[in-house]
């Protein structure tokens, strides 16, 4: 269990009203579930608050999430509080969510943690430049790919503490940066070394309908013995 | 070797295209109409025959789940969801699947939810997923295009597929909890009974299955229970995705038969262990929840349920991580037991004190700063969580620490003989535990 606390009011904005856009949005995704239930939207319009606030969620966000669905404010703060990827404070544009779990740690995140105390500073501030935040958290599931990052959306794997200072290189100087594996690998296969699925025929469409023999056959075996029993 | 041909997820390393086109060349959609044509109960004999164990972890036959369902409705409609909340650490399957072949998901998603006469279905998916998210939508779309679902489909029956985005709760892969999550709610587990098959999401009957045990359902059926069954050793069969962390030379996810040894899983897939396998300390077969098994134990182990039940350990979710022998192993567990604490909902008391509790005597026990009779009283404490909470959070915490004290009492024991023999200079202020 982690303790988490709203923002402190002098900070919290005065007021949130979702965009034209994301009303729309949340029209959706009430729409997903059947009528009276519209507390499940509850997170994915929590996300979309989120997005529009800038990365975290003010008071006034939650409550407006909270008017939009019909729930008490305590409802909709208990959501916002119990999930981790909701952020409570103000966080950097490139906000840095490093794995420090166990398969990571075996794979050197440790030393991606000192790239990041270095270069960051302490966990849950933000940058003077208001670049960058970083938080360690739990599992990220990607753990072939270890050590690994996310960064907003998006999965930085395989990391070194050179390609990780290169990407934080760029992502300061607003190069473009390359998603996924840093090292050259395309998803989680063996790198360099992929020794199956490697037959042309799973691919060509040749495969398509041969298993319908197997129930072919059981058809004719059945009718056999029952004769003319058109029953199948 | 696993040969090819028997392989369901064709594109688990994102070579080719995960579109429909694509996947319908690599066979997904086949024939799915003729395969409902077969009836309700047919699809269900054949999943029960097959003898496919969950694989979401604790490896419950899905037939038989699935046959739990009820097969008259009493006017409450039936929930299929599935389990995408991918977050026991070390697994890594469930992604690969939803960027690389979502539409292998989404017909499982079909065939289930027909098998259960269950009209819609939700996947909830982990928060951190973004783009995994995205990739399966973009799939669902597809299949709404080409009308392989929705209200007025081709295969004659109304299906609604629905994709729920979780926000970073480990807890809500818990079934009870996941469906609290989807009903807008903490994710706190429920106690059972009612089980969900009888009352699940929105008070109606629900089955939650883990993805990987959809996503295999077409391709049984089309080829066979007794072709599934054939692959692996006896109660063990079929084939299994094991995601291979850690210290091997090339980590890796790869589908392998149940039931291939330790070694040729590593050797032919994973290059090998980091220095060797004189180099080999431990590993943790099956997520962080199972307990290790050290290296003389493992090395020639069957990998399915049986064996590593037998090793006192367990297949899980056959997520591997692999330690050699630079391992800090008490480190290791303790950033496991760190980790139960963080994830820990704070629903039951044994696990919201005990999970914190352990991580603070582990840690201690790391640096050597410990007394050996605490090593039992530990052992003694991790036996007071398990078995004592709602949910299997509080086992799961428990199990890695009751791992590292049966197979490795003497590292800690040596450390703190070194911590006694050779004590820290400065006094350390520690506030009472």
């Amino acid at each position: 269990m982690a303790v988490r606390k709203l923002a402190p009011e002098e900070i919290q904005p005065k007021s949130f009203a979702f965009s034209p856009e994301n009303e729309v949005f949340a029209d959706q995704q009430i729409a997903k579930y059947p009528p009276g239930r519209q507390a499940s939207a509850v997170i994915p319009l929590l996300w979309r608050a989120q997005e529009q606030a800038g990365g975290w969620l003010p008071q006034k966000a939650i409550e407006a999430v909270a008017a939009k669905l019909d729930m008490p404010d305590i409802r909709v703060m208990e959501v916002a509080t119990f999930y981790t990827m909701f952020n409570l404070e103000p966080v950097g544009k490139y906000f840095i969510q490093f794995c420090g779990t166990t398969p990571c740690q075996l794979r050197g995140a440790g030393d991606i943690k000192k790239v990041l105390e270095r270069r960051i500073g302490e966990q849950n501030h933000v940058s003077a430049d208001g670049n960058f935040s970083w938080l360690e958290v739990e599992c990220l599931g990607a753990c072939c790919n270890a050590p690994m990052v996310q960064i907003n959306d998006d999965y930085y794997e395989d990391l070194t503490t050179e390609n990780f200072e290169k990407l934080l290189d760029d992502l300061a100087a607003g190069r473009p940066v390359k998603k996924g594996p840093q090292n050259g690998r395309r998803a989680s296969e063996p790198q360099d070394a992929i020794k199956t699925l490697t037959d042309p025929s799973l691919y060509d469409g040749s495969m398509i309908g041969t298993w319908r023999k197997r129930f072919e056959e059981e058809a004719v075996k059945t009718a056999e013995p029952a004769g003319q029993d058109k029953k199948s | 070797m696993l040969q090819d041909k028997d392989r369901i997820f064709t594109n688990l390393y994102g070579l080719h295209s995960p579109d429909l086109k694509a996947a319908k060349m690599r066979g997904a959609w086949d024939g799915t109409k003729f395969l409902l044509e077969k009836g309700r109960d047919w699809i269900i004999d054949e999943m029960k025959k097959s003898g496919l164990r969950g694989r979401g972890g604790a490896g419950f036959p899905t037939g038989m789940k699935w046959s739990f369902m009820p097969k008259q409705s009493d006017g409450r409609p039936s929930y299929l969801v599935v389990n995408a909340d991918e977050s026991e650490p070390g697994t890594c399957k469930d992604r690969e699947i939803m960027r690389h072949d979502p539409h292998l998901l989404i017909e499982g998603c079909l065939i289930a939810s027909f098998a259960m006469n269950a009209n819609a279905a939700y996947i909830y998916i982990r928060g951190e997923y973004i783009t995994e998210k995205h990739a399966l939508q973009k799939a669902i779309d597809e299949a709404y295009e080409a009308k392989l679902i929705g209200k007025d489909n081709i295969h004659g029956y109304p299906f609604d597929l629905y994709l729920h985005h979780g926000a970073g709760a480990y807890i809500c892969g818990e079934e009870t909890a996941l469906l609290e999550s989807l009903e807008g709610k903490k994710g706190m587990p429920r106690l059972k009974p009612p089980f969900p098959a009888n009352m699940g999401l929105y008070g109606c009957p629900t089955t939650v299955n883990n993805v990987e045990s959809i996503a295999v359902a077409g391709e049984i059926l089309r080829r066979g229970a007794s072709w599934f069954s054939s692959i692996g050793r006896p109660n063990n069969v079929g084939t299994k995705l094991f995601c291979v962390s850690g210290h091997v030379n090339k980590p890796c996810n790869v589908e392998e038969a149940m039931g291939i040894t330790f070694r040729e899983l590593i050797d032919t897939h994973c290059g090998g262990i980091r220095g060797g396998w004189d180099n080999l300390l431990a590993v943790i077969p099956g997520g962080s929840s199972v307990p290790c098994v050290p290296a003389d134990q493992i090395i020639d182990a069957y990998m399915d349920f049986d064996t590593l039940r037998n090793l006192r350990s367990g297949l899980g979710t056959a997520a591997v991580i692999v330690m050699d022998k630079s391992t800090d192993i008490v480190r290791a567990i303790a950033r496991i037991s760190y980790f139960y604490k963080h994830e820990s909902c704070g629903q039951c008391t044994p696990c919201r004190e005990g999970t914190g509790w352990m991580w603070r005597v582990l840690n201690r026990m790391a640096e050597g700063r410990a007394q050996k009779r605490e090593i039992d009283m530990l052992l003694e404490v991790s036996t007071q969580i398990e078995g004592h909470t709602i949910c299997a959070l509080g086992d799961a915490a428990a199990w890695p620490v009751q791992g590292l004290i049966r197979h490795f009492r003497h590292e800690i024991e040596k450390r703190i003989d070194d911590y006694a023999a050779n004590p820290h200079s400065e006094s350390v202020m520690m506030a009472a535990e």
